[in-house]
């Protein structure tokens, strides 16, 4: 199962732990941490459901690429990381 | 005489207390988080909503002698694919204005990009007021304040009838619904700018409300702090009149309205638009106690030398007697009047930027 891991800036908003989950894709992996934590996924996620402008997702060694549907596939080794971008200042 | 106010910043949320004549912070929240918007009602339950640079637009709530708590934010439904046009986001950009419904738990909150939302149940949930967003005219909406996105800045409810609202917009002008939100029309008539085409310069869409405000015991008189000047209606703003005696310029971004006395307003002038400092670096507020005839340069108690605080549209406020004044700048300076705005004091702090401030009971 991939796991997913948030940075350490959310902390100070809201618990987030890094959890192996289900899914295939970057977006079923995130479903599944939101389903446990809802109010994480408007930290991460903008209303209609993209990432938001100064998150970033690595998957594999690289950003993921589909920033609106985060359809990128995640493999049951695969760790995601769930970063704040430096464009965000 | 009120005891607290709010005062939300670029770097956090601060608490002042008024202990034997003089104000000072009591307490500080959510340190280093923009803060976009700040409400206390009467029952002392508090919203704060923070700006994330990075993860968005948070609401926060607090009940009296409870510690805050998140809340869902606002939330903005699912794009249709007949909104593909739409040149705004369907997405919470930010609260900009949170206030009192007039029925028991009934809240409003404007936001970017120009989203009404209504809260029956004091701010733990929130709805999106269909109704306005999906008029055809709003895809004509204009973005203000730096952003591409427009701004709902002001919403004042009539004391008398909590059903009807009226809906400050930079830059769409100003909207009224008689019946709880269910209908909308634009009704700003007599407004103009000098920022359009001169055919366009009245045109009811492109006016820029930078701020509304209404006198709470007259409520058909209301008040603007329009982008190129202020503006006075008697008839709860279908009709307007320029206000040519304002001094020391018309530019501005902030007013406050009398609570009882109609003919009395606040305004924080500054040079116009390509600038946005104070007049000759000298912080003053400008009142008028006829109604707008005649303005008053008040400035004791202000820095009145090499003095750059811009004054934005929530950082002027006024008391439920009228008497008591704060405001705070983009430079971190606040300043308290107990006396209607004749002279002032500033609390020892250095503040970050002020975007709002709001007394408290």
């Amino acid at each position: 199962m991939p796991k997913v891991t948030f940075t350490c800036a959310l902390q100070r908003f809201l618990p987030v732990a890094s959890s192996q989950v289900e899914g295939a894709t970057i977006a079923d992996a995130l479903a599944e941490v939101f389903a446990e934590n809802p109010l994480l996924r408007g930290y991460v996620l903008d209303d209609q459901g993209a990432l938001r402008r100064h998150v970033v997702v690595y998957v594999k060694g690289g950003a993921a690429v589909g920033r609106v549907k985060l359809a990128d596939p995640v493999a049951a080794s695969d760790e995601v990381f769930v970063f704040q971008a430096l464009s965000g200042g | 005489m009120v005891e607290r106010l709010l005062v939300g910043t670029r770097k956090g949320l601060f608490e002042l207390a008024r202990h034997n004549g003089h104000w000072d912070i009591a307490e500080a929240h959510f340190l280093g988080d923009p803060v976009s918007s700040v409400y206390e009602g009467n029952d002392g339950t508090a919203l704060a909503a923070l700006d994330l640079g990075h993860f968005g637009a948070k609401l926060w709530r607090r009940e009296k002698g409870v510690d805050w708590r998140e809340v869902p934010a606002p939330l903005f439904p699912a794009k249709p694919e007949d909104a593909k046009d739409d040149p705004h986001p369907w997405s919470l950009g930010k609260i900009w204005v949170i206030e009192d419904g007039g029925i028991d738990g009934r809240l409003w909150a404007g936001t970017m990009p120009g989203g009404l939302f209504r809260s029956d149940d004091n701010g733990e949930s929130w709805a999106l007021i269909e109704t306005l967003w999906r008029m055809p005219e709003r895809l004509k909406w204009m973005g203000v304040a730096g952003g591409e996105q427009p701004g709902i800045n002001s919403v004042l409810i009539d004391p008398r009838n909590p059903a009807d609202i009226r809906v400050g917009v930079s830059t769409a002008g100003l909207w009224a619904s008689t019946d709880e939100g269910a209908s909308w029309s634009l009704i700003n008539e007599g407004m103009y700018n000098e920022y359009m085409p001169p055919d366009l310069s009245g045109d009811p869409i492109s006016q820029d409300i930078h701020r509304l405000a209404r006198c709470a015991a007259h409520p058909e008189t209301m008040w603007c702090q329009h982008h190129n000047g202020v503006f006075h209606s008697q008839d709860a703003g279908a009709h307007w009149q320029e206000v040519t005696a304002i001094k020391p310029s018309k530019f501005g971004f902030a007013v406050a309205a009398h609570p009882h006395d109609s003919k009395t307003a606040w305004f924080v002038p500054a040079v116009k638009d390509e600038r946005r400092i104070p007049c000759d670096g000298k912080v003053v507020v400008s009142r008028t106690r006829d109604g707008g005839e005649s303005f008053e340069i008040l400035n004791k108690g202000l820095p009145q030398r090499h003095a750059y605080d811009l004054v934005w549209r929530h950082a002027l406020t006024v008391d439920e007697s009228g008497d008591v004044l704060a405001f705070g700048s983009t430079s971190g300076g606040l300043w308290i009047s107990e006396d209607g705005g004749d002279s002032w004091t500033m609390p020892e702090a250095r503040l970050p930027p002020i975007a709002v401030v709001r007394f408290a009971a």
